[in-house]
């Protein structure tokens, strides 16, 4: 599971950094998508991967982190989700500002003519 | 705990509230928004002044405030911690933001929708993430600073602002990205985000994960290091600076500021001197992208006509300044760049306030020609047969100038002004950190760059200032507002005043460095703040049942 994890963020993260080196506008938003997205299981992956492990402390087992999952990072990347999704919104509306008033969707605005 | 540690929390209340009083007050009521920020700001300052005074009175523990938000006790929940470094933060994000406020009230604010909400969520962002002693809430507080700053950058519109405007949130966004991992790594690593709590359990971390925590903190200085605007990660700064209107450009001049402060507190709790073989990690790495900043920035402002982008290179200037003399690691120093930080932001915030009054000069459509109504044939004429002797230079004219002057002054560094103390200051404490022949190649790079950047900026001032005053010789004068004038010379007095008083500013200063290098009294302070007892503690007292 921890190698299938590893490999989903990094062709998830290799995606986006690419994706926000090209010059269209469209294609930089989806990149940062994708980035966040990698990001957001790259904190998830920090509170130990373990299956069938709520993060509730039930009486009687001890509570330490082989019988329940670190309820941290789900608290973390729960935040960092929502700033991510309102952030990229905000760009979406800058992008499509910029692409009225240069008619392009050009990151600079301009095409070059090579 | 002493008896001011609620007020610790006023300074991220307050702009929320006044936020969203702005917003029931709407924008057509122009007048009464435009006082309700300049009075919310105004208040900040004076809460911000307040916490300076008790921090600078109080001695030892009592130095520093922690006040527990939702009342959960240290490492659990969330710290709000006003020590001596944060208290003069503060009163910094005060000043400009009064001096913003002034100047935005002049007509900047009807330039587009919600000016002033976002103003005083860009002011609640800088607070917080000024105050907080947690670093994911660092991070939520760096985004609700960007967020308004999002929508301020865009203020007023126009192709230029959008165009800007997108590369900068774009640049922010990834910034943020890099944060996130940083936090995950040292979280991975610590299993705290406390800063006291990371910075008492740093010592502990066995050799093995050693690689993983600077890896961490490495990447999380990434995202500071391009909130700080150091080279190669400052292209966006420029372009979105001079396309941003006046107001939040000088607002702006604080957030490179929340880099610098970032990667300095952060630096100083997690790698102190005495941390075996984490001390000082990266501090080479600091020093030589400061001095880069510094390069880059001088060479930026020697090649900048226009005074908009002159100012925005000195904010580069300052940053590299900043950072280089931190990175050095010497308490004198460090000390040093604080005053000079204070110093620089006041009089980099003042000079953006002026681009515009002095491009107002320029333009006829907005000028007013002084009438001459005794033309002598004896009379020294210019080229263009006005008297050149005996001409009255309109009153907003010479104000201006001497505005211009003071602000170069102070941003070049020259006699007698503070940015002359600072930089004196700075150079005084590097050399005097080594005996003599000892000193290393860095300290000689860092002397020579500061002094080529001061001779730069001054170059540069002095052509743009014969460019707008003498050659054009007051023949237009500009319609300056009084809040217009009010905000630049409010920000001048500031430096007046840190020139006069530089004495005990320095000595506050120093204590702060002294504290900084010496991280454990945070550490205790904030693990010795006991939560107010509840009703389920047992020594709560008890009211008298009905």
């Amino acid at each position: 599971m921890e190698v299938l994890l590893a490999l989903v963020i990094g062709v998830l993260g290799g995606a986006g950094v690419w994706l926000v080196l090209r010059p269209r506008t469209f294609q930089v938003v989806m990149g940062l998508v994708l980035l966040s997205y990698a990001v957001n299981l790259f904190i998830f992956s920090m509170g130990s991967l373990s299956i069938d492990h709520p993060p509730l402390v039930t009486p009687g087992q001890p509570a330490n982190l082989q019988n329940y999952s670190d309820p941290m990072p789900q608290a973390l990347v729960l935040t960092a989700i929502v700033i991510g999704f309102a952030t990229t919104a905000l760009f979406l509306v800058v992008l499509l500002a910029s692409r009225g008033l240069s008619g392009t969707d050009h990151v600079d605005g301009e095409q070059d003519d090579a | 705990m002493t008896a001011w540690a609620p007020l610790v929390i006023v300074p991220v209340v307050l702009p929320l509230v006044a936020a969203a009083v702005l917003l029931l007050i709407g924008d057509s009521r122009r007048r009464a928004g435009s006082f309700v920020n300049i009075a919310a700001a105004s208040a900040g300052l004076v809460v911000a002044l307040m916490l300076l005074w008790s921090v600078n009175h109080a001695a030892g523990a009592d130095a520093i405030a922690v006040h527990l938000t939702s009342n959960w006790a240290a490492p659990f929940g969330i710290a709000l911690v006003a020590d001596r470094l944060s208290a003069l933060m503060l009163t910094i994000v005060g000043v400009v933001g009064v001096g913003a406020a002034l100047y935005a009230s002049a007509g900047w604010a009807r330039k587009g929708s919600y000016f002033h909400p976002l103003f005083q969520i860009q002011l609640m962002g800088l607070n917080g993430a000024f105050l907080t002693g947690d670093l994911f809430n660092l991070f939520v507080f760096f985004e609700v600073m960007l967020a308004a700053s999002y929508g301020l950058q865009l203020h007023g519109s126009g192709w230029p602002r959008v165009r800007s405007g997108m590369h900068y949130i774009a640049v922010n966004l990834l910034a943020s990205s890099l944060f996130l991992i940083g936090l995950a790594i040292l979280y991975g690593v610590m299993g705290t985000l406390s800063m006291a709590d990371v910075a008492a359990k740093v010592a502990l971390v066995p050799p093995g994960d050693r690689g993983l925590l600077h890896a961490g903190a490495a990447i999380l200085a990434m995202a500071f290091l391009v909130k700080a605007a150091v080279w190669p990660l400052n292209a966006w700064l420029v372009p979105a600076y001079t396309a941003t209107s006046a107001p939040v450009a000088a607002l702006f001049v604080l957030m490179t500021k929340v880099g610098i402060y970032s990667v300095l507190r952060l630096w100083m709790l997690l790698f102190p001197a005495d941390a075996a073989s984490s001390a000082q990690f990266g501090g080479p790495l600091l020093l030589a992208g400061g001095l880069a900043t510094l390069a880059f920035g001088a060479i930026g402002v020697l090649a900048s006509i226009r005074l908009d982008r002159i100012a925005a290179f000195s904010v580069i200037v300052t940053s590299g300044t900043l950072m280089a003399s931190f990175a050095t690691g010497s308490t004198a120093a460090t000390a040093a760049a604080l005053f000079y930080l204070a110093s620089s932001t006041f009089a980099v915030s003042a000079l953006f306030l002026m681009v515009e009054p002095v491009q107002r000069m320029r333009s006829e459509r907005h000028a007013q020609q002084p009438v001459y109504d005794t033309l002598d044939e004896d009379d020294n004429l210019d080229d263009e047969a006005l008297p050149l002797v005996g001409r009255a230079v309109p009153v907003s004219v010479a104000a201006l100038g001497l505005a211009f002057m003071a602000c170069a002054l102070l941003v070049a560094g020259l006699p007698p002004l503070s940015g002359f103390l600072a930089k004196a200051a700075i150079l005084g404490a590097i050399v005097g950190e080594h005996p003599v022949g000892e000193a290393p190649v860095s300290t000689w790079m860092l002397m020579a760059l500061l002094l080529c950047s001061s001779l730069f900026t001054t170059i540069s001032l002095v052509r743009a200032g014969i460019r707008h005053f003498w050659s054009k010789g007051g023949r237009f004068a500009p319609r300056l507002k009084v809040v217009e004038s009010g905000a630049i010379i409010m920000l001048i007095l500031a430096c007046l005043s840190l020139t006069v008083f530089a004495e005990p500013v320095l000595r506050y200063t120093q204590a702060t460095a002294a504290y900084l290098h010496a991280p454990r009294p945070y550490v205790d302070a904030v693990f010795d703040t006991p939560p107010r007892p509840g009703p389920t503690t047992p020594d709560y007292p008890q009211t008298e049942a009905p």
